[in-house]
């Protein structure tokens, strides 16, 4: 019956004009888009090479910036073509996987726990509430004085923001449960533990991914930080050392690698929110 | 003979109940000196104004609460009383709420098999068996792989009775299960129910502020004053079960429909004046 329907002329019709309309929304979403890019670029080309404001005379504009990316023999030493560029990208690539992933396990676990049990949200919370607001470039010297090398010091900044987003959110997830969820489950006989991992975990998943968004973030934000003052790879050194030499166009190479670069990650955790969270925005009727 | 009752389970007593908020120094008196006997298989229809602690008192039912002083037993057994401050919930008395509580993220069947998996009383496959008869009985066949956001808000109210009927209650609590949905769906929603009560006469003890709804789905309905919650009258509807929608223009069903209806304005009156009275300095 349904394959007669879907099969019927009217229907084949009704589908290729839905095709249609969304080829054409999807083109005009481009279209912005690059709009958007366009905008930005001519209003740096202007800025910097055209009308050579006063202050933005000293930087690079983009023609040059761009010349510089994709020469094989760069000015000052950092292209496509440079096997240091990949480096640097690596570096500041498996900081933060590491920082976030442990972020995400501790982080994750504590914060459901935080909204689940009211005595473990008393013990921690306030704690808690007092270390989330230290920035992390404050804890510059106690990382540099707990940890020994470079690595860790930095991974340990990374991580730190990175997990106090990480437990928030996953504890407003939490506590933002339906109560009705919970008592029905009780009433259907749930036991404790059956009620947190059946009801618990799946229902503040969609929040613990939205901080998880938001720790992926901060982890970028705090390990570019912590790359500026120890650490010699990474694309946050790379930007500051690009600043101390003089060599401006690198900063600029490491500044929108490091956008391109961390929209990435966020692409891959939303990936991964999709795939979790089918029950939300599947339409076609799960598993069967 | 006119509650055909083939159980003998589900005797719910509730004697003297009295629940007293309190909140800082405020004492607010929610439920006053209710008691109410609900025979096995009956349908029991609670009635009253909007905030008048009609929940309260299926919460303290339920186990979701407790109660300041009286008894509730269930066949008997005590529920909650003296030294027992509040009843355990349990599968015994499933509950079903005014916006609906279906695990979103559970398919319709994992969703129905949740209760017997919970409680271990049956085996994974047994209880997916029992759950495909009892969605087939509700005219709910082919809908276990869906979630339940895929589900009309009828449909979806049918699968969590059925989800709740699978744990073969004693009592069913229904807290304005039908409050949301539109007029013709609630209809349906309402024949369902019935259909279901005579294939399996549980008790059901159901909160509305619908008389109607009250009038044609119960064997009694209880009118409830405006807080503090407390039956000023009962009536017996005395109209043959099974009752499909071609009663609702006989002049028996009009007449309870009209005697209810006094007493409900009289209480809404009362209550609307109380809050009058409250809102002024």
């Amino acid at each position: 019956m349904g394959d007669v329907m879907q099969n019927h002329p009217a229907a084949t019709a009704a589908r290729k004009s839905r095709t249609l309309r969304a080829q054409a929304a999807a083109g005009a979403r481009i279209a912005q888009l690059l709009l958007g890019f366009a905008c930005a670029f001519l209003f740096w080309y202007l800025t910097v090479d055209v009308w050579q404001l006063p202050r933005f005379a000293n930087l690079p504009g983009p023609s040059e910036v761009f010349s510089e990316w994709f020469s094989p023999d760069p000015i000052y030493g950092l292209s496509f073509y440079t096997p240091d560029y990949y480096w640097h990208i690596l570096h500041s690539l498996a900081r933060v996987g590491v920082a976030f992933v442990l972020a995400t396990l501790l982080g994750v676990p504590l914060g459901l726990l935080m909204g689940w049990s009211q005595r473990v949200r008393e013990y921690v919370f306030p704690l808690f509430e007092l270390l989330r607001p230290i920035p992390p470039l404050a804890w510059v010297p106690l990382a540099i004085l707990m940890f020994h090398g470079t690595e860790t010091p930095v991974i340990f900044l990374t991580f730190l923001a990175a997990f106090f987003a990480t437990a928030l959110n996953s504890m407003l997830g939490a506590r933002s449960i339906d109560p009705s969820l919970i008592r029905a489950a009780r009433c259907l006989g749930a036991g404790e533990w059956r009620l947190f991992s059946r009801i618990v975990v799946p229902g503040a998943l969609p929040q613990v991914f939205s901080g998880l968004q938001i720790s992926l973030g901060v982890a970028w934000f705090s390990l570019v930080a912590a790359e500026m003052v120890s650490g010699e790879y990474g694309l946050g050194y790379l930007i500051n050392t690009g600043y101390s030499m003089a060599t401006y166009p690198t900063i600029f190479i490491g500044m929108i690698t490091l956008g391109v670069v961390g929209y990435l990650t966020s692409v891959v955790i939303r990936l991964i929110e999709h795939a979790l969270l089918r029950w939300g925005n599947d339409e076609q009727g799960g598993r069967s | 003979m006119k509650r055909a009752a083939p159980t003998s389970i589900g005797h719910l007593k509730i004697e003297d109940a009295v629940k007293v908020y309190r909140s800082r120094n405020v004492e607010t008196l929610a439920v006053d000196h209710c008691s109410l006997d609900i025979q096995p298989g009956e349908i029991c229809m609670i009635v009253g104004p909007s905030g008048c602690g009609k929940t309260t008192l299926l919460n303290a039912v339920a186990g979701f609460h407790g109660l300041t002083s009286g008894r509730i037993t269930l066949d008997g057994e005590l529920l909650c009383g003296p030294g027992k401050p509040m009843a355990e919930p349990g599968p015994d008395r499933v509950v079903v709420f005014q916006n609906g509580a279906l695990f979103p993220w559970m398919t319709v069947l994992d969703n129905v098999t949740f209760g017997p998996l919970s409680q271990k009383t049956m085996t994974t496959s047994e209880a997916r068996e029992k759950a495909r008869e009892l969605l087939a009985d509700a005219g709910l066949a082919g809908m276990e792989h869906r979630y339940p956001e895929q589900l009309s808000s009828g449909v979806r109210r049918r699968v969590e009775i059925a989800r709740a009927m699978m744990n073969d209650p004693a009592v069913l609590l229904l807290d304005e299960p039908y409050r949301a949905l539109d007029s013709l769906t609630r209809a349906m929603m309402h024949e369902a129910l019935l259909e279901m009560h005579a294939r399996r006469p549980v008790t059901i003890l159901f909160i509305t502020h619908d008389l109607e709804e009250a009038v044609f789905l119960g064997h009694r309905i209880v009118v409830m004053s405006a807080r503090p919650c407390r039956p000023t009258l009962q009536m017996e509807i005395d109209i043959p079960h099974p009752r499909d929608y071609s009663i609702t223009t006989s002049d028996a069903y009009r007449g309870y429909v009209e005697s209810a209806l006094d007493a409900v304005h009289l209480e809404a009156q009362k209550s609307f004046a109380a809050n009058e009275a409250e809102a002024r300095p």
